[in-house]
């Protein structure tokens, strides 16, 4: 085990590692006193409190560990470390587990782990297979959960050195592995899926550059300076077009009869694909134990991998349930893969480990080679409780998951303001500031153009979550090695790798416009006109970015102006197949053209215009007066709804944000009015 | 930790120092001022999990126990800009009742410092209520030949490679103080944490780095005792009077002055020793600042100061803070004011040769 390549002084770990074997049966005994502590009333019941916290902020879209520790954080105070860790534990473990509630019922990522899992877990709620979508993703929940409990009860004390194997090119491979996930993603048209990609990886590129701190493509506001966050992104180009399309319908989101088969089915359809389940929960655990790549990406990558592995059957992007079972199993598992780097090295791998690292902390415990010295027994039950928090979380969601399927039969336009005032009080917990909910919805009306014109968004999202990183590790790479870093071992195993994954993702393509695909788009010049302005308008973001970067130096310049040339060739590429290819060519696409007046639709920009006067209101009254006139307004006016349960839904709604902004101690972002007269909370 | 403790011993701890502390501060200030039913709203410009907000949610609770009146006291995050926008609304909007608090960290300071347009905000529009020093050290692989702090002379013509999180944060300290020192050092940026700089170093990817003092007592000093690090200095401290001193930490290693004169047999004086100083005053001594608007009345801040003076003999205080804190003491009153003063001031001819030097050598233009 011995590192094969030139470390200046890494020799030691190679050492520690030898001096680690001869410990096992000291570290059993270790493992074993450390789940009979774990196993009293009071602990257990610290979990069950962190268990349910995580589970709750787990639910609401946009809030993550984060919000859950603020709301644990006066409990920790005089509480013994095991009862402490295991709360901690409990709340940061259950969360990918109850994130796939809105993931799946709604089409809005329940947290950045579960974005994959929109593809098909939606789909499936449309066709009214909600609990069955539901139990297979809580069951590899936990399959993914124990696995990485497991992995890291035997990794832990050999994981040092390992993780030191990664430098910033190996790094940097991997960011390049996660970004040939593009090549499943790219949906019917490869140029198109690149395009997308490159919009992404600009989009990313917004703010500081890593290199040099310039700042990008900002046009002055303040906002940009940091780029925009993950959270806004994600809802602006999932959650956004979903319910804008939902609320052109007016039907229910299940379009089925029943619920169909319940749990049962789900549990079954999860023994069918047990082994794609661990093959996903292993690659979740490695990524999550590899300090830097972060946990955005895990979902996708899960899920691409259960793309380009099926050979029976794909329905990948309207409803596979393999294409739940996959991203779930291995965001579940990462927490135990990221919970090496977090306790090993203090660093954390994941959103949620940054807090948990917190918590540490706060607790008198200090991250480093202690955790598998002297603190090994505190490593033990921080394990333990892993593993026995993702039961208990897994077990809570299945109960659950049955009845909250049947929100799915509840008439869309009811529960749209409901979801409009999720979607933006989950988008300003990324800054708290008003341009949160700009950003959103900017990003909303992109995203639904992009759905309307068959353009991939899991493909920009994946250059979006990619493109700091890469940028960063490219450059750090360079300097640290030279040119000379392709030659490392680690780098040309993983170029191999992803090779392997650019071959066969171009055989299996994720196809996410479903039935509209086959229509054939655009017979008359005046009928594809819209698409090829969409995508010119694209090409001169592109030029746009370019201009941008050639403003900079060399080292600031040099990533966006790369992906803003590639973006140009795609863009070349595209425009010509777009206007002069015979119809029913793949890279032509527009839903509209599938709409006929005998759809009964309502206009396309009609959900957009409602989240636009929301944002607009905040922007007058602040968010929370404007939510007051949000609500009976829609459910009046768009809803018609009688006047009584529209009261009634306005002061649920209402109790419920107030509820949780007093929790989180959270200020909602001012508009005009308190920019001028001073207002009482919540309305200051 | 505080299990380990008998509750009547502890209680009986508390009170002891409680009453040496009550004799020593002003009793008026006491009885006048209660925020009885008060939510105080403590901002903190950083987002969760972070070190500020750690530091501000381990010092709310002991907060809202002893100052007068018992209020609830709150962390509210307002990230954003690097902690200039959270420090922007709270100059525009504080009042000087006591009730909001705002808390900032050399990240704050250093845009200040440096001028940074989208700083809005003015240290001299503020009162510091308390300061919170930290310290750290800066080591080497022994691949360099350095073997002792004595021999940081070996380093002169050696190419030295630090992992940076950028030339304007809190790793502008390391910059200037290699710069200063002669040494041949490049900054590769772009990392994310000093946790991040400390495992490039074990990965060998860099051979100078530095860690605040908690960090190296548990991280690399398992790896100096190892032989795969070296300690080459430790920042320093700043005593009473704002004089470099040893820091109280590390008393056996020599402080950056001292290694500056072993390495150029210079005394530690100029103008690039002046440059480091300030910002090294800024990112150290003076990292974490608790302030209110300059118009708030003696005797809040008066209760405020003895509110943390008395939080410090509080034994649930004292068993957690190491690992918030590190080894140091946070400190009220004039010797706040001090390091407020050091940390927040900088001549205008040395802040002009930062920002040159920043925009010639490392292409840093600020705000654009």
């Amino acid at each position: 085990m011995r590192l094969s390549y030139p470390i200046a002084h890494g020799g030691g770990d190679g050492r520690r590692l030898v001096a680690a074997i001869p410990r096992i049966a000291a570290v059993a005994d270790t493992l074993i006193n450390a789940l009979a502590t774990l196993l009293t009333f009071q602990h257990m019941l610290y979990m069950l409190l962190g268990v349910s916290v995580g589970l709750t902020v787990g639910v609401i879209p946009g809030l993550g560990g984060i919000a859950g520790l603020s709301l644990l954080v006066p409990f920790l105070y005089g509480m013994d470390e095991v009862s402490a860790l295991a709360m901690l534990i409990g709340l940061v473990a259950v969360i990918p587990t109850s994130d796939t509630f809105s993931s799946v019922l709604m089409g809005i990522p329940g947290s950045s782990a579960s974005q994959a899992t929109v593809l098909d877990g939606f789909p499936l709620a449309r066709q009214g297979q909600a609990a069955r979508a539901l139990s297979a993703a809580f069951v590899s929940s936990m399959l993914g959960g124990l696995f990485g409990a497991l992995v890291l009860t035997g990794f832990v004390v050999i994981a040092r050195p390992l993780i030191l194997m990664f430098g910033s090119a190996e790094l940097f491979m991997l960011t390049l592995f996660g970004l040939s996930m593009v090549a499943v993603l790219a949906g019917r048209s490869l140029a198109k899926g690149l395009a997308a990609c490159v919009v992404g990886l600009l989009i990313g590129s917004i703010g500081g550059s890593p290199a040099t701190g310039e700042f990008r493509m900002i046009m002055g506001f303040d906002y940009l300076y940091d780029g925009i966050p993950l959270v806004v992104v994600g809802l602006g180009f999932f959650a956004i077009p979903e319910i804008a399309d939902l609320l052109r319908r007016n039907a229910a989101i299940a379009e089925g009869s029943a619920l169909g088969s319940g749990w049962g089915q789900g549990l079954r359809d999860w023994w069918r694909n047990v082994f794609l389940s661990l093959r996903c929960s292993g690659l979740g655990c490695m990524i999550g134990a590899i300090p830097g790549l972060g946990g955005s990406v895990v979902d996708w990558i899960a899920y691409g991998h259960a793309v380009q592995s099926t050979k029976t059957d794909p329905k990948f992007g309207q409803g596979d349930i393999r294409g739940v079972v996959a991203p779930e199993s291995a965001n579940n598992a990462m927490q135990g893969g990221a919970l090496l780097p977090t306790m090993l090295f203090g660093i954390p791998g994941s959103g949620s480990m940054a807090v948990f690292l917190g918590g540490m902390v706060l607790l008198g415990i200090e991250p480093g080679p202690a955790m598998v010295g002297a603190d090994l027994d505190i490593t033990y039950s921080v394990i333990w409780s892993l593993a026995i928090a993702n039961v208990m979380g897994a077990g809570i969601c299945l109960m659950l998951a049955q009845p909250i399927a049947r929100l799915t039969r509840v008439p869309f336009q009811v529960l749209a303001p409901f979801m409009i005032a999720l979607i933006c009080f989950a988008a300003f917990q990324a800054t708290r500031d008003l341009a949160d909910l700009v950003a959103l919805l900017a990003l909303g009306v992109l995203g639904v153009l992009m759905k309307r014109f068959g353009w991939p968004r899991p493909a920009l999202l994946i250059g979006y979550v990619l493109a700091p990183q890469a940028e960063t590790y490219f450059y750090q790479a360079v300097q640290f090695y030279d040119w000379g870093f392709v030659t490392r071992p680690g780098v040309i195993i993983l170029a191999l790798l992803t090779v392997a994954s650019v071959v066969l993702g171009l055989r299996n393509r994720v196809d996410e416009t479903g039935s509209a695909g086959s229509v054939e788009a655009g017979g008359t010049d005046r009928q594809r006109l819209p698409q090829v302005l969409f995508a010119v308008a694209i090409g001169l973001f592109f030029l746009w970015a370019l201009r941008d970067a050639l403003g900079h130096s060399f080292l600031g310049m040099i990533f966006p102006a790369s992906a803003a040339v590639i973006g140009l060739a795609m863009i070349a590429l595209l425009l010509p197949q777009l206007v002069t290819a015979a119809p029913g060519h793949k890279a032509r696409f527009d839903a509209e053209l599938a709409v006929t007046p005998d759809q009964g639709l309502a206009g396309m920009w009609g959900g957009i215009g409602w989240i636009a006067a929301l944002v607009a209101g905040s922007a007058v009254l602040g968010f929370y007066a404007a939510l007051l006139l949000f609500f009976p307004a829609f459910l009046l006016l768009r809803a018609r709804t009688r006047l009584v349960p529209a009261a009634l839904m306005t002061a649920s709604a209402a109790g419920v944000v107030l509820l949780l902004a007093w929790a989180l101690s959270l200020n909602f972002p001012y508009g005009l009015a308190q920019e001028h007269m001073a207002l009482p909370w919540p309305f200051s | 930790m505080s299990k380990n403790l008998g509750i009547t011993r502890r209680t009986g701890l508390a009170m002891a120092l409680w009453t040496g502390v009550a004799l020593t501060l002003p009793m008026s200030a006491q009885a006048s001022v209660s925020f009885e039913g008060e939510t105080i709203e403590w901002i903190i410009p950083f987002s969760p999990g972070g070190g500020s907000d750690t530091w501000a949610r381990f010092n709310a609770p002991f907060l809202q126990k002893y100052l007068p009146g018992n209020p609830t006291v709150v962390v509210v995050n307002e990230p954003g800009g690097g902690s200039t926008k959270g420090a922007n609304l709270y100059a525009a909007r504080a009042k000087p009742d006591g009730l909001q608090l705002l808390g900032t960290s050399g990240s704050t300071q250093f845009p200040y410092l440096l001028n940074d347009p989208r700083v809005r905000y003015d240290y001299q529009d503020w009162k510091v209520v308390m300061a919170s020093p930290t310290g750290g050290v800066v080591y080497t692989t022994p691949a360099t030949g350095v073997t002792a702090p004595e021999e940081i002379g070996k380093l002169a013509d050696q190419k030295l490679t630090y992992a940076s999180q950028g030339a304007t944060s809190l790793d502008l300290v390391p910059l200037l103080a290699f710069e200063a020192m002669g040494l041949d050092a490049r900054h590769v940026f772009g990392f994310q944490g000093r946790s991040d700089g400390r495992i490039a170093f074990e990965r060998g990817e860099v051979n100078i780095d530095y860690q605040t003092s908690s960090a190296y007592i548990s991280n690399v000093q398992p790896l100096v005792e190892a032989g795969q690090a070296v300690p080459l200095f430790s920042w320093g401290a700043l005593d009473e009077d704002g004089v470099l001193v040893r820091d109280p930490t590390f008393p056996d290693l020599p402080h950056f002055g001292e290694a500056y004169e072993t390495l150029t047999g210079q005394p530690a004086e100029g103008p690039e020793f002046d440059a480091y100083f300030a910002f090294f005053a800024a990112g150290f001594p003076a990292q974490k600042l608790v302030v209110v608007p300059s118009e708030t009345p003696d005797e809040i801040v008066a209760a405020y100061e003895a509110a943390f003076e008395a939080m410090k003999a509080d034994p649930e205080y004292q068993s957690a803070k190491e690992a918030v804190l590190g080894t140091y003491e946070q400190v009220t009153g004039p010797q706040a004011q001090t390091l407020f003063e050091r940390g927040t001031t900088i001549a205008p001819e040395l802040r002009d040769q930062v920002v040159e030097m920043l925009a010639g050598e490392y292409g840093v233009r600020l705000g654009e």
